[in-house]
């Protein structure tokens, strides 16, 4: 397939970058969108260009480093998969595709379609852990935790940590990815003693990190490769008012 | 008193709980509009019935009641106004940079546009004050001394453009609420997996009920000439008990 790429190209955070347009000829359909890039970028650097910098590392929808804004939307608008699990065939022959980084102030662009997303180290740094070992993995039924409970967390615990919901909401608001980190801790045994210093120090890193605040667009949850639900944003909202209001008077 | 005052702050500047204030605010609004458009349902009622809950709402307490009212409202406007316009400033710094190809999945356009149906419906709101409260059309004024509120409220109605930037208001109000009504439940922590649905339903239902409760009226009274008769005998009353010097309708005129 034949394809008309426009590629956001800036060749330091001070520069200013611009949209190119490549042609990306023949095309394999069943390449990902990642090995259409290399393929792209192997052209480039034959005809003595600079590739085009994209982040990757598994390429199986896990690690989360794929940060590429594909028409408008991260990771494209079909649901559930990261950029590395996008396939062609879900382009058409002569599709003209818009490549962008993921946008946000608290995500500084380093090059091309690459950004320092160590801003969310920085909230998972904050609060996102339990200070004490939990030790290894108990007997059954030790330590009681309803199955409710316990998908909750799991679902929560799926985030990869991707920054997508950041470069998809309106307002670059981090709530998606700071309320899964806090409630997959939050909602079990080992991790429910440190709740309100985990939710106070990870919303205030967010604040202090720059990010928007969320207006309940729900767009973050629609690009999410783990489907992550915003219902763990209202829980965050509800723990944070709690742990709030414990601080000023206990 | 300085670790307490010192959480207010902290929850003012935290961008959670400015929402919340966003929430709570919003959520009186709400249940205000509900308790407006109720009370304006008794317009199709009869005359004696809207004049005499007007007459309650300004003597309720003593006639401190619409005061403390008055007041709760206003703080509570102020509050979601400043919250929301530093929110939306925050919101557009956090993206200082904007995409060249922008795209949305779910979001509805009234979920994008809040600020600017906000702000419409202050504008509004503060023509609407001027309009029926403070009431600088002198014809208006001299209906409401003399407790003819229905009158005064359907003579506000003859004029084409107040009918016209009124609907257009609720308009913008029924949009604005279409995504507030659902956002108050979501920033309180009452929304979950199971009840998205449901409220997202009754914010669509709240607000179409809001619209179409409100616009009736401007809309039966301009175009279907609702009350005109009535309105203009009133209307010839209050001027000839103007002319004969009294300050309240005589009382068989108050009667019926």
């Amino acid at each position: 397939m034949n394809l008309t790429l426009k590629v956001w190209r800036q060749k330091s955070v001070h520069d200013d970058g611009l949209i190119e347009t490549y042609q990306a000829k023949d095309i394999p359909i069943e390449a990902s969108f990642l090995e259409m890039l290399d393929i792209v970028n192997q052209r480039i650097i034959i005809d003595g260009g600079e590739p085009i910098h994209f982040d990757y590392d598994c390429r199986e929808g896990i690690c989360g480093q794929c940060s590429l804004t594909i028409n408008g939307i991260p990771h494209s608008k079909e649901r559930g998969v990261t950029a590395c699990q996008l396939h062609m065939r879900k382009f058409k022959d002569g599709d003209t595709i818009w490549i962008e980084p993921f946008r946000a102030k608290a995500f500084p662009l380093q090059r091309d379609l690459m950004v320092d997303r160590s801003a969310f180290d920085r909230i998972i740094a904050a609060g996102g852990f339990i200070d004490v070992r939990t030790g290894s993995a108990q007997d059954a039924n030790n330590l009681p935790v309803a199955k409710t409970r316990a998908d909750s967390a799991m679902d929560a615990a799926a985030c990869i940590g991707c920054g997508a919901c950041v470069a998809a909401c309106k307002n670059a608001s981090a709530m998606l990815f700071v309320s899964a980190k806090a409630a997959h801790l939050n909602l079990l045994p080992q991790g429910a003693p440190e709740k309100d210093k985990r939710v106070l120090g990870m919303v205030r890193q967010m604040d202090a990190e720059g990010f928007g605040n969320c207006t309940n667009l729900y767009e973050c949850e629609a690009v999410c490769p783990k489907e992550i639900s915003t219902e763990n944003i209202a829980r965050l909202n509800r723990d944070y008012a709690v742990a709030l209001a414990k601080e000023a008077t206990v | 008193m300085s670790s307490s005052t010192c959480s207010i702050c902290h929850f003012w500047q935290s961008s959670i709980g400015k929402k919340i204030v966003v929430a709570l605010t919003g959520a009186y609004l709400v249940f205000f509009l509900a308790g407006h458009l109720v009370g304006n349902m008794l317009i199709y009622q009869s005359s004696e019935a809207f004049n005499h809950y007007a007459e309650f709402l300004h003597t309720m307490l003593h006639g401190w009641g619409i005061w403390i009212f008055r007041i709760i409202m206003l703080v509570a406007l102020v509050l979601h106004i400043i919250a929301t316009i530093q929110l939306t400033a925050a919101n557009r710094a956090a993206r200082p940079r904007r995409y060249q190809r922008e795209a949305t999945m779910v979001a509805p356009r009234s979920s994008r546009m809040m600020i600017w149906s906000g702000l419409t419906v202050l504008v509004f709101f503060v023509f609407h004050i001027l309009h029926y409260t403070v009431r600088v059309q002198s014809d208006l004024q001299v209906l409401a001394d003399f407790k003819q509120n229905w009158a005064m409220t359907i003579a506000g109605f003859q004029n084409l453009l107040v009918v016209l930037f009124y609907i257009l208001a609720m308009a913008l109000l029924c949009s604005h609420l279409s995504h507030g009504v659902g956002s108050i439940f979501q920033t309180l922590g009452l929304r979950t997996k199971k009840t998205a649905k449901g409220i997202q339903l009754f914010s669509k239902a709240y607000s179409l009920i809001i619209f179409v409760g409100f616009i009736s009226i401007p809309i039966s009274v301009y175009f279907f000439g609702m009350g005109k008769k009535e309105m203009e005998a009133t209307k010839a009353k209050v001027e000839a008990a103007v002319q004969a010097g009294l300050t309240e309708l005589p009382e068989q005129d108050n009667a019926h």
